[in-house]
């Protein structure tokens, strides 16, 4: 297996640049030669394709939901981290990747991350003149808050909806390209299989959501920017039409998966009220730069929040992080929210919250201050509870949120099948074993922007002389039987239970077993029980309707079918790290005081798994890590 | 043509509309006078009215702009008739005020009052046969104030004239926004304007009949 | 609590609906507007009758995806509510529900309560951007924009393109939703340099996609989930009637 990062050489400042100097070029009258499948409309997929489109490339670009403005960086609340130093606070592009790589507890790429950080300069400048409103000072200028994991204020923000914000960017980049004709949009395609042709990636093979029709689409390169797979806990932050199909069945096709476990654990979502829920509600973490958490000192207390006097309130972040305190990163405060609530200190009916105050920030700033900063936060809060978080401490727990794994990729984002390219969240990427708040936005739009099209030019340039990738390929037939199979078998299946019920338990296994906390036994545990409660799915699950016709359970089916083969694999990448980093958290491999113990001896690499088929235990192949300029640390905010 | 621009012509007409009826409703105001100074006074100002060569244009272009309103109005309520959407259960007036949505029937009242009123006084004084008034002008004012004698005249004035003030409340803000004014500050003040414009014209022609009913009841 | 729900069903563009008696006894008044036609498609699934399909995804109120009447009203009875931010303790016990998509001649329907709104694609296709390529940018701080107008272009900017201001309106106007980008792009000094062209081409799009005229019956701004202001109508009307002043 081929795991050559292609880490280009010289001093780490200087690997991008050297990168973009040697890397290869396709002259502009070529590029209308060549043909770019993009998978996904976030601001990974938008982006990439805009650019491509921009330079000359065909493009066809591919979203399942009604249109490409739908894709889930929509629901991004906090913010865009850039290196500006428009604070004057000591920021820098090196502070950056430091930090970083701190809080992905030391599990990433130094280059990847130090590239990361360097082009976050751009995405700003690119981003204002698309016309994106980012905050501004009374001056003119460009403002900026502080967030999780940093001592620096370097995150952008629009409101609380700066994920929409710089979607809609992308998307009218992307619009702009689809009017001009170098770009074709697909709005409700999914993507149901990867087609390879001689080890390239060369095709995929895609279901009209609206007809049922199953169409087949070439192209010289692929890309996936289909983000994360964390809807797999069903009870997550993300949209319920997140999936992880694409990145499964291309990793089936061959591409290895990395660090799949890896899933970050958000520690400001709206607490689950009741089995019916479908999805946990995000409160975006910028609330902490002016909320305080706590929970009551009391066990099992059961005055209302206002009711309890300050002096038996445990604000247990400034306690155990009194550096940091409630801006702790993402993994510490849902792993010390966690162990409270274990503990008996958790609120609300189900006593699975904690309080996240905003009296004394009220008290200091002023309602209209509060109001100007999180006012959408606090009117979605009343919509969704009914409660007034201006007069009342909100309650909040943790939720499943963002996949640090995915896909492997080398230093060109492509993965191990050539031609096969994956950005933004599909990929595992620079955010290591935790990925710091405000980076993703970061990372989907320096991927598609400033990233990709310089290193699949260089793949490109190889292609000029390859011609149309004809759809009659054998390799096309073949990836369309079985995608035709799959589904004919799916709706014949006529059991007791609905695809929901079988994902409600596979996330409820995966949350109670490989989510905040992982043992070895509990692994091994859900290992057999998610092959047992796979095969009763293909037995017993329900699907109404037919093929050739809209039918979301349908959809939603195949989905769960591949979370059911995800959701093993995360379990045996969490069982063979046998250590504590970031968001995977080995109940075995912690301090006396509970904190995580990393073992940089044995686990300092990358975990990238080979599929050996269906019910086969994957294969594991390691990517050593190699810190020339940081010497790994363990992590501290006390 | 363009929705914005078919807009902008019922903006225009519309405005022109309003110009005219603060012209028309100070010509009226003659009426309130003693009875035999209005006589002449009214006459001798719509003996002027017929004879200017400016005001013939002027009411040319009223004319046009009576016509324009209407054909557009109905152009566009039936392109919005065929594009907006109808619901088993509808409850979507609760957003918006019935006089804003139902401009088209309100217009309807005023043109069928338009078509009576112009039967009344502009015809019988075009092309009818009016007495003479000392001064030799035609009497157009002993024709009003016998039609206003009768009472069913003075209600279906009164009813046109509601109709009328509400069709201006929301023609006259309407078209202020066709027109493009989005500073809120002036949006603010526009709407009060108009809200006093619309009152001002509607109450002032709907007393004149009630007045001159029960001046001559008595 | 109890419901009685009736709720649109149509096999596909070309076949006439109805509405359809459903009941529902038992849910809970804290499930989402969604969840409870979650539940009821839970209960079709298991007698082989197909789900009602409708449209969502983040579940949230930021995508813009959901978005159906609820008793003749737009994303249902809380104002400046996206459907799945409604939860059903607005409803009265044993109450009954109507429950239709969003309608307009430019919304066709494709099944049950799902729509097809892409002519808002469209329209943004037709101008609703900046031109500015990826690499031409110039440093962000180069062009100081005051907090007013930031905020208020982030105002006009916050449409989550859910359709429910052409459901609302009796015309099928799209004049909210096309009239947000135009001055969101108009407020800022990046989108000034192609004001003219885009307003032109942005209406032009917008009739050919057969959306009524607005009357400004403002019916819009108070279902829209973003609160998007009226207002944002009345700078398109100026930037129309300028662009169409100025055109040589």
């Amino acid at each position: 297996m081929n795991m050559d990062a292609k880490i280009p050489g010289g001093p780490l400042e200087e690997k991008w640049s050297n990168y973009k100097k040697n890397a290869k070029l396709v002259n502009p009258a070529n590029r209308k030669k060549i043909d770019v499948i993009v998978v996904g409309t976030g601001l990974a997929g938008s982006s990439i394709a805009a650019s491509l489109g921009e330079m000359g490339y065909n493009v066809k670009s591919f979203c399942f939901q009604d249109s490409a403005r739908r894709a889930h960086s929509v629901a991004a609340q906090g913010g865009v981290n850039a290196a500006k130093n428009y604070k004057n606070d000591g920021d820098s592009v090196y502070r950056m990747f430091v930090d970083t790589l701190k809080g992905g507890d030391f599990r990433a790429r130094e280059a990847n991350v130090y590239r990361m950080a360097e082009c976050s300069l751009n995405l700003i400048d690119q981003a204002v003149a698309q016309g994106v409103p980012f905050g501004r000072e009374y001056g003119g200028y460009l403002n900026n808050r502080s967030f999780g994991g940093v001592q620096v204020s370097r995150t952008f923000y629009a409101r609380g909806q700066t994920g929409q914000q710089l979607l809609i960017g992308a998307y009218q980049a992307l619009m702009r390209q689809v009017h001009k004709k170098t770009v074709q949009l697909f709005t409700r395609h999914e993507m149901l299989d990867l087609v390879v042709i001689d080890g390239k990636a060369r095709g995929i093979i895609v279901r009209n959501l609206d007809t049922g029709e199953i169409e087949r689409h070439a192209a010289h390169a692929v890309v996936l920017a289909t983000g994360g797979f964390g809807k797999i806990y069903y009870l997550s932050t993300l949209a319920m039409g997140c999936n992880g199909s694409a990145i499964w069945r291309a990793h089936k096709k061959g591409a290895l998966m990395a660090s799949p476990s890896w899933t970050q654990i958000h520690p400001t979502s709206l607490p689950q009220s009741g089995d019916y829920q479908s999805k946990l509600t995000l409160m975006s973490e910028s609330l902490r730069n002016d909320g305080r958490i706590w929970v009551p000192l009391r066990e099992n207390e059961q005055r209302e929040a206002n009711a309890i006097p300050e002096e038996e309130r445990d604000y247990y972040l400034e306690r155990r992080y009194p550096a940091f305190g409630n801006l702790a990163p993402r993994d510490i405060s849902s792993r010390a929210a966690k162990e409270r609530i274990d503990a008996g200190f958790g609120v609300g009916a189900l006593k699975n919250a904690v309080y996240l105050d905003f009296s004394k920030a009220i008290r200091e700033q002023g309602v209209a201050k509060i109001k100007e900063k999180y006012g959408n936060l606090f009117d979605m809060y009343r919509k969704i509870t009914g409660i007034d978080a201006y007069k009342e401490p909100m309650m909040i727990s943790p939720a499943a949120h963002f996949s640090m794994g995915g896909l492997w990729v080398d230093y060109e984002l492509m993965t191990t099948i050539p031609g096969l390219f994956a950005l933004g969240e599909a990929n595992f990427a620079d955010h290591g074993a935790n990925r710091l708040g405000a980076n993703s936005l970061l990372q989907a739009s320096v991927d598609g922007y400033f990233i990709a099209p310089y290193t699949m030019a260089n793949y490109l340039s190889g292609e000029i002389h390859t011609g149309k990738i004809p759809t009659d390929h054998p390799a096309f037939d073949e990836a369309e039987k079985q995608v035709k199979e799959q589904l004919e078998r799916f709706v014949h299946s006529k059991g007791t239970k609905t695809v929901d019920q079988y994902h409600k338990t596979l996330g409820k296994l995966l949350y109670d077993y490989c989510g905040l906390s992982r043992n070895e036994s509990g692994l091994q545990f859900a290992i057999a029980e998610i092959r047992k409660l796979r095969n009763e799915f293909y037995e017993n699950v329900h699907i109404p309707g037919t093929v050739d016709t809209m039918n979301a359970e349908l959809e939603k089916a195949g989905r769960v079918a591949d979370y059911l083969e995800i959701g093993e694999l995360m379990c045996y990448d969490a069982l063979t790290r046998k250590e504590s980093c970031g968001a995977h958290f080995r109940e075995e491999y912690q301090t006396p005081d509970g904190e995580a113990m990393r073992n940089d001896a044995d686990f300092q690499f990358i975990s990238a798994w080979e599929w050996r088929g269906k019910d086969n235990e994957p294969t594991l192949h390691k990517e050593p890590l190699v810190f020339e300029n940081v010497k790994p640390i363990v992590r501290s905010y006390k | 043509m363009q929705s914005l621009t078919r807009k902008i012509l019922m903006c225009l007409t519309g405005l022109f509309l309003c110009f005219f009826l603060i012209i028309h409703l100070l010509g009226n105001l003659q009426l309130f006078l003693p009875a035999k100074t209005a006589q002449l006074q009214f006459n001798a100002y719509s003996h002027f009215l017929s004879g200017n060569l400016f005001i013939k244009m002027v009411s040319y272009v009223l004319y046009a702009s009576i016509i324009l309103h209407a054909l557009y109005a109905l152009v566009i309520t039936m392109k919005n008739k065929q594009s907006g959407g109808s619901y088993k259960t509808d409850n979507r007036g609760r957003a918006s005020k019935w006089y804003s949505r139902n401009m088209g029937m309100l217009g309807t009242v005023l043109l069928v009052f338009l078509i009576i009123h112009f039967k009344n006084f502009w015809y019988e004084y075009k092309f009818g046969v009016l007495p003479m008034d000392a001064n030799g002008n035609k009497d157009l004012y002993t024709l009003v104030v016998t039609t206003y004698q009768e009472g069913w005249y003075v209600v279906i004035y009164v009813i046109a004239m509601i109709a009328l003030g509400y069709h201006l409340l929301h023609g006259f803000f309407s078209a202020i926004r066709t027109l493009g004014v989005f500073h809120p500050k002036f949006v603010r003040w526009i709407r009060y304007f108009g809200i006093g414009y619309s009152l001002m014209i509607s109450l002032g022609f709907a007393i004149i009949p009630v007045y001159v009913y029960f001046l001559n009841a008595k | 609590m109890k419901l009685h729900l009736k709720i649109w069903r149509q096999k596909d563009k070309n076949t006439q609906g109805k509405l359809v008696d459903y009941w529902l006894e038992d849910v809970n008044p804290h499930m989402s507007f969604l969840e409870m036609l979650d539940t009821l498609n839970e209960k079709l699934v298991l007698s082989d009758e197909m789900p009602v399909e409708f449209d969502h995804d983040c579940r949230e109120g930021i995508c813009g995806q959901c978005g159906v009447m609820i008793n003749g009203l737009a994303h249902g009875p809380l104002k400046n509510t996206t459907t799945c931010q409604l939860h059903l303790r607005e409803f009265k016990d044993g109450e009954t529900i109507v429950i239709e998509p969003f309608r307009s001649k430019a919304f066709p329907v494709k099944k049950d309560l799902k729509v097809d709104r892409a002519a808002f694609d469209r329209i943004i296709a037709s101008g609703g951007f900046v031109s500015v390529n990826t690499g031409q940018a110039p440093e962000a701080n180069s062009i100081p924009i005051n907090h007013e107008t930031a905020e208020s272009a982030f105002d006009s900017a916050a449409c989550i393109g859910c359709g429910a201001c052409v459901a609302t309106c009796k015309n099928g106007s799209a004049a909210l939703f096309t009239s947000a980008k135009i001055s969101h792009m108009a407020k800022l000094p990046q989108g000034k340099e192609e004001r003219e062209h885009r307003v032109l081409n942005m209406v032009h799009q917008m009739d050919n996609e057969d959306f009524g005229h607005c009357s400004n019956t403002e019916a819009c701004e108070v279902e829209c989930p973003q609160s998007i202001s009226v207002l944002n109508i009345a700078q398109m009307n100026y930037e129309y009637n300028r662009a169409k002043v100025l055109k040589k």
